[in-house]
């Protein structure tokens, strides 16, 4: 196994680090004894075959499945016990390998939802949506629209998602975790099921996301071409057991991996 | 009166400083940017135009000088062209979506020290093909994203340059004198701007247009339609294109009308529900398309709703056109129609944005009669112009009120059109171009001795409506043997607009007569053979038999008298034709994946049948080799009939026997 050493992309201080975590579902080992850390600013990819532990890995991040062993800590600050609410609360945003939007609303209502967290007037207030609630959440739709022209989604604006092809529809669900603004961005497989071109839209805004917010993003992906051009740094998980890390160009060369994604002989 | 203001300012940076002060507090550019339209009166456009026009100065662009524009429809791309006018610069206008190579040919070609682009996409492009552009020095770009961490020693954002400028024309008097003197010395014999055309045949050429040709080429429409500052109109066109650089740039600034830019190419219709243009251009594609959806989205409605929208659009197919005419109608007719446009019409133009529009125009390409209709039987002022780049566009257009969907209006007041002895259409007008730029032959080609400009097109005037009729490519216009004019592409639209005629061919060019080899519509001929009967067991078995024959016969003669009323196409009747065995397809390579016939190579594959054609022979025997669908090969052979047909009685026509 290798730790990262030396690498070049100025990753900035360590943002969440995972020490000798393990999370067992009865007697199987989703994850065993994974250490890791994300940096600031980074594109972090966490690969590997089905089975892997890869979702598994990212539920525990934002705090959705609680390890029995092992140390997490974000921003520096370990934790205890954390529910998704506290992660999203803390700054840590996500979406999912399905796309779990409202289907029934419309994009613009969905980025909107968003922005939940980041309302401070309280129920009543939202329920007159007069003088200090409405200026609130005029800002709020200021930075919804924002969103809205970095993603290039304005025609479907005002369209119900349910209506939409899959690949926008995985558009929005990226704009709804952005307009939480947050620090880390979870992202399980934001390319599954799309063409070429999806791929390439949304591998352009993965990248700009990083770049224009400053963003640190986590990424599952299977798309091996696709996670090598994007990320900095790569997980490989096989198991549940961590099997290489480093960048794309040391985890493609570890022998470890070669064997994992295409099999040894027994 | 707008003309003569206009008669006196002889540059559009010249327009521009009368409109800030005639339409100061007037909206002149709006654009959808998160959401909401901005808006920017003339007086605010007038400063931020001379504002970037110092900026660019102090980066050093100057008079003579090329600048090229890219990107889609947007208010600081419009400055652009404004900015560069007011220095002497010369816009260079280029299509947002050509490929690299293609814009680096037009960028080398008119030598641009400058560009003027969109965004990081734009940017990457121009970037890429750098070697290939020795001198270009800086590149300007509207949309900031995606672009922090490019080297900007070349690159700087708009809104710098205009914010820089600003700054440099406040604190500096001089400066602010010396940019007033430099719009004021611009003339109108200046060249204005260079509009590359987008170039079927071989390399693209840049036509250029003189600042008083265009102003006055605009000034004519201006007052033809009789638009002015209350206009408003939706800049969704291509740049690039003449259409935009005319219908929105030069006649806004002509009329001071006001220009919404849409939020992105994929909301352009939805933000002209919001905006509810009073102009309106749109090629015959995008009529279609707006048509279809219309219709899809009435199959989903009630019953109810759909009978009622079904009555009243067979009301207007009766009455609405001769009501947008000012013809007389029936009282009672005219009571239903307003009935109707309560209930259905006035609906169904505010779902297209099309509510508040006086003008509209479609123009490119032939549009089918029932499309054209039924767009005017609603109440829409839709019409009909011809034109080109090197017209600065208008040549003729259809006057309010003379709506013929055949022929293309009347020649615009101050054009000068003549139909030379090949047929060829020619021009002298007011916008007329320079000549292309660095390229003196091809100007010398498209001039003739006397002054004209060789369009390329065939066509004639109309001598029933004294309108222009286009009919064809004047390369692809022949003559029969006797001297008539042949122009298959006008009998084939003909035939083609028979829903029974899905295809057709016509030869004639240095023959005796026209014979046509036509192809049926499987639906139309289908469901007309169903309801009477005719049993068939394939497209083959259908095309040949003799009532279907019989039935198309009645269509070919029917465009046989169509042509006899047109004492030019006249001799060019339809003496005999066939109906080929198979449909024309494109894996055969009989046409092009677009659609269109392939005449010489259709010739070459049915030697046997043009021969029987002409040779008097009743039926002829072909075997051709077809591919099907998966690739594989096979012959298909039959003994196709051919059948004479009458023509109709021609005045002036030598008369030949058959």
């Amino acid at each position: 196994m290798r730790s990262p050493t030396g690498h070049e992309i100025a990753a900035g201080d360590v943002l969440l680090s995972i020490e000798d975590v393990s999370l067992t579902f009865g007697g199987v080992k989703a994850v065993a004894g994974v250490s890791f850390d994300i940096r600031k600013g980074e594109i972090r990819a966490i690969i590997g075959p089905n089975g892997a532990g890869k979702t598994s890995m990212l539920n525990v991040i934002n705090g959705f499945y609680q390890p029995q062993h092992g140390r997490i800590a974000f921003k520096g600050k370990a934790r205890a016990r954390m529910r998704p609410y506290d992660a999203a609360r803390g700054g840590i945003a996500r979406t999912f390998q399905n796309v779990a939007l409202f289907r029934g609303m419309t994009a613009l209502d969905n980025i909107m939802a968003g922005r939940t967290l980041k309302m401070h007037r309280g129920f009543f207030w939202q329920l007159v949506r007069f003088g200090p609630a409405l200026t609130e959440e005029v800002e709020h739709r200021h930075r919804v629209e924002e969103i809205i022209d970095f993603l290039k989604i304005q025609a479907i604006r005002k369209v119900p998602v349910g209506k939409l092809p899959y690949g926008l529809q995985k558009r929005v669900e990226l704009g709804r975790a952005l307009a939480m603004e947050p620090d880390l961005l979870l992202l399980d497989e934001p390319m599954a099921g799309m063409n070429l071109e999806e791929k390439e839209d949304m591998s352009r805004f993965i990248l700009d996301v990083n770049d224009h917010y400053g963003t640190t993003i986590a990424l599952i992906e299977h798309d091996i071409g696709v996670v090598m051009d994007l990320s900095d740094r790569v997980l490989v998980l096989d198991h549940g057991i961590k099997i290489a890390d480093g960048t794309p160009a040391e985890v493609q060369a570890d022998q470890a991996v070669i064997d994992a994604y295409l099999g040894v002989a027994h | 009166m707008a003309t003569s203001a206009a008669a006196r300012a002889d540059t559009f940076p010249k327009l521009l400083i009368r409109n800030a002060g005639l339409y100061a507090g007037r909206p002149a550019y709006r654009h959808k940017d998160l959401g909401i339209w901005q808006v920017w009166t003339w007086d605010e456009v007038l400063a931020q135009a001379r504002a970037y026009a110092a900026g660019l100065s102090r980066l050093g662009l100057a008079r003579g000088d090329t600048i090229a524009i890219v990107g889609s429809n947007r208010p600081r791309l419009y400055w652009s062209v404004m900015a560069a006018q007011m220095l002497g610069a010369i816009p260079v206008p280029v299509y947002a979506d050509a490929v690299a190579d293609e814009l680096a040919y037009v960028l080398a070609h008119a030598d641009v020290r400058f560009a003027a682009v969109e965004d990081q996409e734009q940017v990457d492009k121009i970037l890429s093909v750098s070697d290939r552009l020795p001198k270009l020095e800086q590149v300007v770009y509207d949309e900031p994203r995606g672009l922090r961490d490019f080297d900007h020693s070349r690159l700087k954002a708009i809104d710098d340059v205009i914010r820089e400028g600003g700054e440099a024309l406040a604190s500096d008097a001089v400066f602010d004198q010396w940019l007033d003197r430099e719009i004021e010395k611009g003339q109108g014999s200046d060249r204005s701007i260079i509009l590359y055309t987008s170039g079927t045949t071989g390399q693209s050429k840049g036509v250029v247009l003189s600042a008083i040709g265009c102003i006055n080429a605009a000034s004519d429409t201006v007052a033809f339609d009789k638009l002015d500052a209350r206009d408003e109109a939706l800049a969704y066109l291509p740049l690039a294109w003449v259409g935009d650089h005319y219908l929105n740039y030069a006649q806004a600034l002509v009329a001071g009308f006001c220009l919404a830019c849409p939020e992105s190419a994929d909301t352009a219709m939805a933000d002209m529900k919001e905006i509810g243009p009073t102009f309106f251009f749109a090629p015959p594609r995008v009529f279609e398309q707006m048509l279809t959806r219309v219709m899809i989205r009435m199959e989903d409605a009630s019953s109810l709703k759909q009978r009622l929208f079904h009555a009243c659009l067979g009301l207007a197919r009766r009455h609405g056109e001769k009501i947008l005419n000012g013809e007389r109608v029936p009282l009672a007719a005219r009571a239903l129609y307003a009935l109707g446009e309560l209930l259905v019409y006035a609906p169904l133009k505010n779902v297209l944005g099309l509510s508040r529009v006086r003008v509209a125009y479609t123009a490119g390409e032939a549009i089918g009669p029932d499309l054209f209709s039924f767009y005017r039987s609603i109440g829409l002022n839709l019409k009909q112009l011809y034109g080109q780049t090197e017209a600065f566009l208008y040549l003729t257009a259809q006057p309010d009120g003379k709506i013929y969907s055949d022929t293309v209006g009347s020649v615009m007041p101050n054009v000068d059109l003549r139909i030379a002895e090949s047929g060829e259409v020619l021009f002298k007008s007011p916008g007329q171009f320079i000549g292309y730029f660095k390229d003196e032959a091809k100007t010398a080609e498209v001039i003739t001795a006397d002054g004209y400009v060789k369009t390329g097109d065939a066509g004639f005037i109309d001598a029933k409506t004294g309108h222009l009729k286009i009919i064809d490519r004047a390369k692809d216009v022949g003559h029969l043997n006797d001297g008539s004019l042949f122009a298959p592409k006008y009998v084939e639209n003909k035939l083609k607009f028979y829903p029974n005629i899905r295809e057709a061919v016509v030869y004639g060019d240095k023959r005796d007569f026209v014979c046509a080899m036509l192809n049926i519509d499987l639906t139309a001929v289908g469901d007309w053979a169903e309801r009477n009967n005719i049993v068939y067991g394939s497209y083959q078995e259908l095309a040949a038999h003799p009532q279907v024959y019989e039935l198309l016969a009645r269509n070919v003669a029917e465009v046989n008298r169509s042509l006899a009323e047109e004492k030019v196409m006249a001799g060019a009747q339809i003496r005999r034709f066939l109906i080929l065995h198979k449909e024309l397809d494109a894996d055969d390579g009989e046409v092009t994946r677009t659609q269109k016939v392939r005449r010489s190579f259709v010739a070459e594959r049915y030697a046997p049948l043009i021969n029987a054609l002409y040779d008097g022979s009743h039926e002829a025997d072909i075997s051709t080799e077809v591919t099907f669908e998966d690739g594989r090969k096979g012959s298909l052979s039959a003994r196709v009939k051919i059948r004479d047909v009458a023509t109709a009685p021609a005045p002036g026509a030598l008369e030949k026997a058959a």
